[in-house]
């Protein structure tokens, strides 16, 4: 039932972009972003293929799990993918049907187009995929460090998307427990006209919304008891520090840029 | 009149990398009008197993028959079988949600799709049934005390009039007096209305006292089926699944090995007072 939804894709493998610092991962990410916005010719994309490859087989997670992100934007690419081929207008007509026509240029953008969206998706899906939401927000706040000095509450923030994330599984596995018990005792979900649904949604919602209320309270109670204050002079458990690998990965994710970018200057 | 469960197998978020094989081949049958208990460490298979007895969960592989008809055959009305096999989750009291204690336990009978009227008049006869009196009718459940709630929660389900009662640890985070109430008034429901009972636990004690019959559950398999006697004479391998005999069984062991001709296989207080008594009295004869 609920429990099937998995969110927050993260997908448990000891390999070494696991192992890496979130900051490292958040920057190549955007890094690898800014690259494919920097590719121009078949060189550049062939450059991001074979990086991406690389990062992907260095994961351990599996294939079929990098695509699955791509099912969300199914849409958004096929509508991308059209507008491009039959509206960018070109030197020489290809295929002419009516009033629409496919030029070589057209076919150009449309493909890379393509390629790029792709790309971006899965170069996202693998740092969410190997990277807990929580290293993810800390690896966030980190960055977002300087922030501060222009007083945006990068802790607060922060603490509050680290804590939302928590509560995710905890009121899933709520909510199937209750669902489950309303069964029990002979509660429909499923059946009957909108109104009905929204009616049969009470006895769900009303002990959800008590359960919830009930552990904010206790947490913001257990807070409290250990002289939880906010961020000043707050100091972290596990900190987040570089070591060798993290630097050896800033190196490659420069030296793939210094790449991305040559080729497109050279070419 | 039984419930069935022919090599059942469930195996949770199956493909995934979280897969766990929850529930190993289990065959089990429970009859009519027995009191079993079905005890096991936390994370033994005990909540997903009494989770398929209604259908709730459905078995991954496997069988279960209900009165001898497979739940899983087309057109199988899980409703009746819902309102025949009555299941109280853990915690129950934070499955209310009406605006008074009545209402909430018309619920069920109310989905049974019975009147107002016939669901109140089931309603008081299972409030009766857990010991809340006329006085509790109208009041919040969420005004209740622990204990209350967690009664007003059991009459829920039994206002269903089930005919097997299945308890997931209906005593957790309950005082004492709490606990030995609620454990009486279902044991007092097993002997007058002769409802099958359930009884999931990791309290040997609770479970000594009160089953006929014991389910030992560990790691997705069954591990004893028998007489409470019976399977606490297995008390060694009992603690290297995490779990323990009753208190009363160490003692008995204990006084065996000081020489005292106990009945080793005493399960409850008074099964132990008698046979000491008598260990005793013979004592003094010689």
């Amino acid at each position: 039932m609920i429990r099937d939804i998995t969110l927050g894709q993260y997908y448990p493998a000891d390999s070494i972009l696991h192992k890496l610092d979130p900051r490292v991962k958040l920057s190549a990410t955007l890094a690898f972003i800014a690259a494919l916005f920097v590719a121009k010719g078949w060189p550049g994309y062939l450059a991001a293929t074979v990086f991406l490859a690389m990062v992907i087989k260095l994961s351990k997670v599996p294939f079929s799990f990098m695509v699955r992100g791509l099912k969300a934007i199914v849409m958004i690419l096929m509508i991308t993918v059209v507008f491009n081929l039959f509206l960018t207008p070109g030197d020489r007509i290809l295929v002419q049907i009516w009033k629409l026509r496919i030029t070589d240029v057209g076919l150009r953008t449309a493909v890379f187009m393509a390629i790029r969206l792709i790309y971006l998706i899965v170069g996202s899906s693998v740092m969410t995929l190997t990277t807990t939401p929580n290293d993810l927000t800390d690896g966030l706040e980190r960055l977002m460090g300087p922030l501060k000095k222009m007083r945006v509450p990068v802790h607060e923030v922060a603490m509050m998307m680290s804590i939302a994330l928590r509560f995710i599984p905890i009121l899933l596995e709520e909510t199937d427990k209750i669902m489950k018990a309303q069964i029990a005792r002979g509660a429909d979900f499923e059946n009957g006209n909108l109104m009905q649904k929204a009616k049969n949604l009470v006895p769900l919602l009303v002990p959800l919304f008590i359960s919830a209320f009930r552990r904010a309270n206790d947490l913001a109670m257990a807070m409290e008891a250990r002289c939880y204050h906010g961020g000043e002079g707050r100091t972290k458990m596990k900190p987040l520090m570089y070591v060798k690998r993290d630097y050896a990965a800033y190196g490659a994710v420069v030296l793939f840029l210094a790449v991305m970018i040559t080729l497109r200057i050279v070419l | 009149m039984s419930i069935k469960l022919d090599h059942v197998n469930y195996v949770y978020g199956q493909g995934t990398a979280y897969e766990i094989h929850a529930l190993k081949d289990i065959c089990l049958e429970l009859r009519k009008g027995e009191f079993v208990g079905l005890i096991g460490h936390t994370g033994s298979g005990k909540s997903t197993l009494v989770q398929h007895l209604n259908g709730l969960v459905k078995a991954t592989e496997g069988h279960i028959y209900f009165h001898g008809e497979d739940i899983y055959g087309a057109g199988y009305d899980m409703r009746r079988l819902r309102s025949k096999v009555g299941l109280v989750f853990q915690y129950p009291e934070h499955q209310l949600f009406e605006v008074d204690v009545l209402s909430d336990v018309c619920f069920g009978p109310k989905n049974q799709g019975l009147s107002r009227e016939e669901a109140e008049k089931k309603a008081k006869e299972a409030l009766t049934m857990v010991g809340l009196g006329e006085e509790f009718y109208y009041q919040s459940p969420f005004e209740l005390s622990g204990g209350q709630k967690r009664r007003a929660a059991i009459a829920g389900v039994l206002a269903m009039e089930p005919e097997i009662l299945v308890l997931d640890e209906p005593t957790a985070g309950l005082d004492p007096k709490g606990r030995d109430e609620i454990l009486d008034q279902i044991s007092l429901l097993h002997q007058e209305k002769k409802i099958t009972i359930v009884l999931v636990s990791h309290s040997m004690e609770d479970v000594a006292k009160y089953a006929e019959r014991i389910v030992v559950m560990n790691q997705g398999e069954v591990l004893f089926d028998d007489t409470p006697r019976e399977v606490f004479c297995h008390y060694k391998e009992l603690e290297q699944v995490g779990l323990a005999a009753p208190q009363v069984t160490y003692i008995m062991h204990a006084l065996r090995e000081r020489g005292f001709s106990v009945d080793e296989d005493a399960t409850t207080i008074e099964e132990a007072r008698d046979t000491i008594l008598d260990a005793l009295r013979s004592k003094e004869h010689n």
